[in-house]
């Protein structure tokens, strides 16, 4: 009897699950298209999901293996019984095939079992606690159902009775995997995360079989020429169907929940759930059946929207709340966690373009900030004539006067900021001490608009960048060294698609700690060995996470003969000082500070000093009452320098001939 | 906003839009004071608001003009005028034209002659009562307006006042909303036709020059503790001499104000 049943079973779980399908890729081509290379993208989805993926995965040990287990004793024992019992090719190795996928795949979910019995707070609960039931029940009943193929029990063993209840746990089983993969059960995030890698939005960011870490992390700049072209994301329909896809592919984890500084700080935002929203917003209905933690402070229940509905009402409640969407550092931790290779930050900052460049709703000072970088350039609304007043007795060389250096100094807005003048004239110093050829442009240089992006104003941004890109086009040079890892990262990589680095320029950007690396390494720098006490270095998440530098700020507190005393959280896990983003100017409230949590990660070391790279870090780390030293790994080498006395009389020889120059002019 | 054919306004605003200048980098924006007016004005409900620009049009003053769009309009009424004219008649030819119940204007411009008489200008042609340096309306009832007038040192003065009126805000108004880049875009300049333009004959005759940093007149407080600085801080302007005229005849009025400034040498002779 089960001869005849199964085939139908089998089939007709197929049928439904192609009609599910169907169902489901129309939602997600409810999004904006996106031309993506659909075969070249299947082709390339196993080494991402081989390798990317489980790149990630396999930070958990043991969840890595038991998915290895469970996944692949599925995807092995789902082809096979179609073979054995859906056409009846049961001879020979195929039964002991499926009898040995089905047994893996029960171990699996054992295994899935237990991480259920006391799940840690991240995970989802709701349907996702019925799923290693589904999977035993799914692979036992093919197990004992395989077992009189290939005749180690009679055909006839049992009742008919048992074969029927058999039938009935396989259909369970069938129903959850097959069924509810593309019908929304929790295994909806195998079909469209495979679906997701193929057409990631993001194709750069995977490795390649030629080697290389895969690296995209720039935003996709706006049409702004276009009066149709929609000015960011205002419905969940307004997103790319691609992005709509990685969104359904979410598996509700909650790694991103685990690592988002915003979620820690008590702040109103929870990747996973806004994640979540925008799948109830692609489908339509509330966000009643989440069953995750929610946002900080908001109970869920309350909100819902629609594909062609606002995602943030005006007024009222939508699908997300503004302040969700503003309380995002962008320090991508998320995205670097994601076992599922989503993109939340892009999402974020799509849906605050909206939010500023049509409803002006940025809040607090974020708006003030656009203001002043509209009118003067910089965020602060400095008169942008006085940019190098703080370098008056430094008579550091111009651009404008040189024409063509070996290195450009781009100083960033931190020339308003007291305290970061202490790192640029620590960076001067050691600039000069290693003999580099370098200028600034001085008045001519402008925020590079990164805050401006973050904050969603894209067309200030843009017009930030294209005068920028003018600007750097009249000179000559080989690279951009720079100590702040914002203009650094949208320099290097946000500049390029508006005809930056790598476009029509021929420069290179570095980060001012790869540049003294570098220096260090050639020889031009010498330092006495540290006497102070513990260091720990506190990684940028715009160098780190954003540029996949981490190894050069540690090799100069190396060569300073600094042991670093790391952090639980760094290098790629490295938690997020609170100051990207535009974070501190929207000042979302929360019930902790992050740069307070920051320093208790320090303090945790015994570190007394904490070294850091970036203006942002130095500032939020600082307002910490109580904290440990803050320098900047510029000030830490400028301390240390050795000048050597042949250095010391060419240096003074130069300083003189410009004296003597100045004189005769 | 543009008007709603099924529902007839309650309250006809026009506000009075200007090209600002910033004051470090003398970039074209909308001018701070105008968009206080701009943001008055939408604060009040059921007010059906009207921009109103007269000056010319290029490239500068269309981005900034569009900055007043940008807090939510879907057009601006713009009077084209040649440089150096004399924009009150054409203002009040457009305002008499199609009264509103309320103009709203800045104190005075960002650039320019910016002597901040205009408003007073209009409300002579068009025999309006004019109220200065509101910072709030607080409501309109049969035909009159409860306004806040702000007077130094924080303080507020209720006024009523019967329309059509002309109101003038300074940097005590409620801060303009966010202007967008979207509204702005999209928003129209509406080119709306008037007479012949009249020039400025006195403005021709002027010559501009930049301004002269003048000193500033230092307030020397001496002062042993902080709580005497604080005082000094928080105390109100010494006038003492000042005298409140009431129930005087216009030339009274004029001499005793002709005497104080002889006595201050504002008037020699």
């Amino acid at each position: 009897m089960l001869d005849t049943l199964l085939p139908i079973l089998i089939f007709s779980a197929l049928a439904l699950a192609v009609i599910g399908a169907m169902r489901r890729i129309r939602l997600w081509r409810q999004g904006r298209p996106s031309p993506v290379p659909i075969l070249q993208g299947l082709a390339a989805m196993p080494r991402r999901y081989v390798v990317d993926l489980h790149h990630v995965v396999a930070r958990d040990k043991v969840m890595s293996n038991t998915h290895v287990a469970t996944a692949g004793g599925f995807v092995a024992a789902a082809v096979l019984m179609i073979l054995v019992h859906g056409l009846g090719l049961a001879q020979g190795v195929l039964g002991w095939a499926l009898l040995a996928a089905s047994a893996v795949m029960f171990v699996g979910s054992l295994f899935v079992a237990r991480r259920r019995r006391n799940p840690p707070a991240r995970l989802s609960k709701g349907p996702w606690m019925r799923l290693p039931k589904s999977l035993m029940a799914f692979s036992l009943s093919v197990f004992l159902i395989t077992l009189p193929a290939v005749g180690v029990l009679p055909q006839d063993a049992g009742s008919w009775i048992l074969a029927v209840a058999l039938a009935a746990v396989l259909a369970w089983g069938l129903g959850e995997m097959v069924f509810g993969m593309t019908w929304g059960g929790p295994m909806k995030h195998a079909f469209a995360g495979a679906l997701h890698l193929a057409f990631h939005r993001r194709p750069e960011r995977f490795s390649t079989k030629a080697g290389g870490k895969g690296r995209s992390t720039g935003l996709k700049a706006l049409d702004l020429d276009s009066p149709q072209a929609k000015l960011g994301v205002e419905m969940p329909s307004d997103f790319t169907w691609n992005q709509l896809l990685g969104f359904d592919a979410c598996v509700q984890c909650g790694r991103c929940e685990a690592v988002c500084p915003a979620f820690a700080a008590g702040q109103p935002l929870n990747p996973k759930k806004l994640i979540q929203d925008m799948v109830v917003g692609l489908a339509g209905g509330s966000d009643a059946h989440y069953a995750g933690s929610p946002y900080p402070g908001k109970p869920v229940g309350e909100h819902a929207g629609g594909p062609h509905g606002p995602i943030v009402a005006r007024e009222g409640k939508a699908l997300v709340d503004a302040e969700t969407l503003w309380s995002c550092t962008t320090c991508r931790a998320c995205v670097e966690e994601c076992p599922m290779m989503i993109e939340h930050v892009d999402a974020i900052v799509d849906m605050r373009r909206f939010l500023t460049l049509e409803h002006g709703n940025t809040p607090n000072k974020g708006a003030e900030v656009l203001d002043n970088l509209i009118a003067t350039d910089n965020p602060g609304g400095f008169d942008p004539g006085s940019r190098l007043h703080w370098a008056a007795d430094l008579n550091l060389p111009r651009m404008a006067d040189l024409g063509q250096v070996d290195v450009l100094l781009w100083l960033g807005d931190g020339v308003f900021d007291m305290r970061n003048q202490r790192t640029l004239r620590a960076l001067v110093k050691v600039l000069r001490a290693a003999e580099v050829d370098f200028a600034v442009l001085g008045d001519e240089e402008r925020d590079s608009g990164d805050v401006a992006r973050r904050l969603g104003d894209e067309a200030t941004f843009q017009s930030l960048a294209r005068r920028n890109i003018a600007t750097l086009a009249k000179y000559r040079f080989q690279r951009i060294v720079t100590c702040d890892p914002h203009s650094f990262h949208v320099l290097c990589n946000e500049y390029r698609e508006l005809g930056g680095p790598g476009g029509d320029a021929h420069y290179t950007v570095l980060h001012h700690s790869t540049f003294i690396a570098e220096l260090y390494a050639a020889g031009q720098l010498h330092f006495t060995p540290w006497k102070g006490g513990a260091v720990t270095y506190h990684d940028p998440c715009y160098l780190g996470r954003y540029n996949g530098e981490y190894e050069a700020p540690r090799e100069v507190l190396r060569a300073l003969g600094i042991t670093v005393t790391e952090m639980a959280r760094s290098g790629f896990r490295s938690r997020c000082c609170g100051g990207g983003g535009g974070a501190p100017l929207t000042d979302i409230p929360g019930e902790r500070r992050i740069p307070d949590m920051r320093m208790d990660d320090v303090r945790e070391t015994g570190a007394e000093l904490v070294a850091v790279g970036c203006p942002q870090c130095t500032a939020m780390l600082e307002g910490v009452v109580e904290a440990a030293e803050v320098r900047d790994i510029a000030e830490l080498v400028a301390d240390a320098l050795v000048i050597l006395p042949v250095k010391m009389a060419k240096g003074q020889g130069r300083a003189g001939q410009a004296r003597v120059e100045e004189l005769a002019s | 906003m543009r008007p709603d054919p099924q529902k007839s306004p309650s309250l006809a605003i026009t506000v009075l839009v200007s090209v600002g200048c910033h004051p470090l980098t003398g970039r074209g924006r909308r001018a701070d004071q105008d968009a206080r007016g701009v943001e008055l004005a939408r604060a009040l409900p059921l007010a059906e608001v009207r921009l109103l620009h007269a000056g010319v049009l290029d490239a500068g003053s269309d981005a900034a003009l569009r900055g007043y769009l940008g807090m939510g309009f879907d057009a601006l009424t713009l009077i084209e005028q040649p440089e150096s004219s004399d924009v009150v008649p054409a203002l009040a030819e457009v305002l008499a034209d199609h009264p509103p119940t309320l103009v709203i204007a800045g104190t005075r411009a960002e650039r320019g002659e910016a002597s901040g008489l205009l408003p007073y200008l209009l409300a002579e042609r068009l025999g309006w009562p004019l109220v200065a340096a509101v910072a709030e309306v607080e409501g309109v009832e049969g035909g009159v307006a409860t306004l806040l007038q702000a007077l130094p040192r924080g303080q507020r003065r209720r006024l009523q006042v019967r329309l059509p009126a002309i109101l003038t805000v300074d940097s005590a108004a409620p801060a303009p909303r966010q202007s967008a880049f979207g509204p702005a875009r999209r928003g129209q300049l509406a080119v709306h036709e008037v007479g012949e333009a009249v020039p400025d004959a006195e403005l021709v005759e002027w010559v501009e020059q930049p301004a002269r940093k003048r000193p500033k007149r230092l307030k020397i407080v001496k002062a042993a503790s902080a709580r005497d600085r604080f005082k000094a801080a928080a105390a109100k302007a010494e006038g003492g001499s000042g005298q409140v005229l009431d129930g005087v005849t216009p030339e009274q009025g004029a001499e005793a104000i002709l005497k104080l400034l002889k006595e201050e040498g504002v008037l020699r002779r």
